[in-house]
């Protein structure tokens, strides 16, 4: 989707802040958000590409004002709504629905430092087309999707060169929407900073991305 | 703007608790009477991170490059592995690529789609590199960004910028300040920060 989280080549939205010794987090609360979605994640009830695309869905006037985990802390509620691990209601009364059930979590103390450290690999061992090779010139494609895309405005219409083939990924596009990991192959893209942004910029820069199959056409 | 509402500079400590404050501990304590968590666990997520995984972990992985040339070589082919070798990865580094500056070649690392970064080597990322600003600028104007951080780059070093948009996650292999031959290895990740990793420093000899 066009939304403002894209927001690769904007300008006038301030200097950068650099905070001296800045803490991990600013505030206990901001922590307990960090614990909670990975936590509540630990339920499998959605991917990261569904919870990415939960935050994009934020208004842009919100998105633009929230704090970091203000965002993540509506983007959990909204999908433990959605997904009915919670009601709208458990969460405006802060108790549980009379007669509902106590669940086991998924994720105890014991199994934590185990997760993290697993982690949740996005390459899939599977056969995908390889359309493209290193070297070969390609062209983002004109896509202007309204849901989840990994493909940045600044890049789309732009040519650039195919420098990696990172393997067979999942999906973003598809996955954000409970349609499926349909795993495509990744591609690391080099772009000249002139051919995204003209020829003001320095000329031997560049913007390198990692682009699936599906978002890329030869020019 | 910074993408935070207000400033940082006071201690929390010292106020009322907020309204977000009050809603998430509202919500945590409806999530573990549902039984969905558990608080135990969440504490050690938080301590996982507060303490343990940061960029500590990677300025490990940096000297061990520059000391070892052997490892800088199986760094630069399979940063994954190279990096698993000292222990770290899991969480948000699943796909590691290390990129190398050199005298000619500076690299600088965003997300300009949301806030991707690699956690198992340098911890949760800082705030400003979440924010609107340096995720709207980095890509369009790395000089200018770089600048802002006290770093400026001559026209003759090519700059390349990693933009995060798929599950790889990329750690910048800085140069080794000239003057370093006989720090071991503990002065020498002493002075690797956290924001030379990113991109918008170079390491310093100091003082």
């Amino acid at each position: 989707m066009n939304g403002v989280h894209d927001m690769g080549g904007q300008h006038g939205l301030g200097p950068i802040a650099p905070e001296a010794g800045e803490p991990v987090f600013h505030a206990p609360w901001e922590g307990r958000v960090l614990a909670l979605t990975l936590a509540v994640g630990a339920w499998g009830r959605w991917s990261i590409d569904a919870s990415r695309h939960q935050r994009e869905l934020i208004p842009g006037s919100d998105y633009l004002r929230m704090s970091y985990y203000e965002k993540w802390l509506i983007g959990l509620i909204e999908l433990m709504v959605k997904t009915g691990l919670v009601t709208r209601a458990e969460i405006a009364d802060g108790r549980l629905a009379v007669g509902a059930l106590r669940a086991t979590p998924p994720l105890t103390k014991a199994r934590v430092a185990a997760v993290l450290g697993a982690g949740g690999p996005a390459n899939r061992d599977v056969a995908a087309s390889r359309r493209f090779a290193v070297g070969d010139k390609v062209r983002a494609r004109n896509i202007n999707p309204v849901g989840h895309t990994r493909l940045p405005r600044y890049a789309r219409g732009r040519q650039g060169v195919v420098e990696r083939d990172h393997g067979v990924h999942v999906f973003p596009d598809t996955n954000a929407h409970g349609l499926g990991e349909q795993p495509r192959r990744l591609y690391g893209v080099r772009f000249s900073a002139r051919s995204l942004w003209g020829e003001a910029a320095a000329s031997r820069d560049s913007v390198h991305l990692d682009l699936w199959d599906d978002y890329l056409e030869r020019p | 703007m910074n993408d935070r509402p207000h400033s940082h500079d006071h201690d929390h400590g010292q106020e009322p608790p907020s309204d977000l404050a009050l809603r998430v501990k509202a919500l945590e304590s409806l999530l573990v009477d549902k039984g969905l968590v558990d608080a135990a666990a969440l504490d050690a997520i938080v301590e996982t991170y507060e303490h343990k995984v940061g960029p500590r972990n990677g300025a490990k992985v940096v000297v061990r490059a520059w000391t070892d040339p052997a490892y800088r070589a199986r760094l630069l082919e399979d940063a994954t592995a190279a990096i698993a070798e000292l222990g770290f990865g899991g969480h948000q580094g699943e796909h590691m690529i290390a990129v190398e500056n050199t005298p000619a070649v500076h690299n600088l690392v965003v997300c300009t789609l949301c806030s991707c970064y690699p956690w198992p080597v340098l911890g949760l990322p800082p705030v400003w590199y979440k924010s609107s600003p340096y995720r709207s600028r980095a890509a369009i104007d790395p000089r200018g960004v770089l600048a802002e951080f006290g770093l400026s780059l001559g026209d003759e070093v090519e700059i390349r910028v990693w933009d995060s948009t798929a599950e790889v996650r990329y750690l910048v292999l800085p140069e080794r300040p000239a003057g370093t031959a006989g720090f071991d290895e503990e002065a020498l990740a002493a002075l690797v920060s956290r924001d030379a990793m990113i991109g918008v420093a170079k390491v310093e000899r100091g003082g």
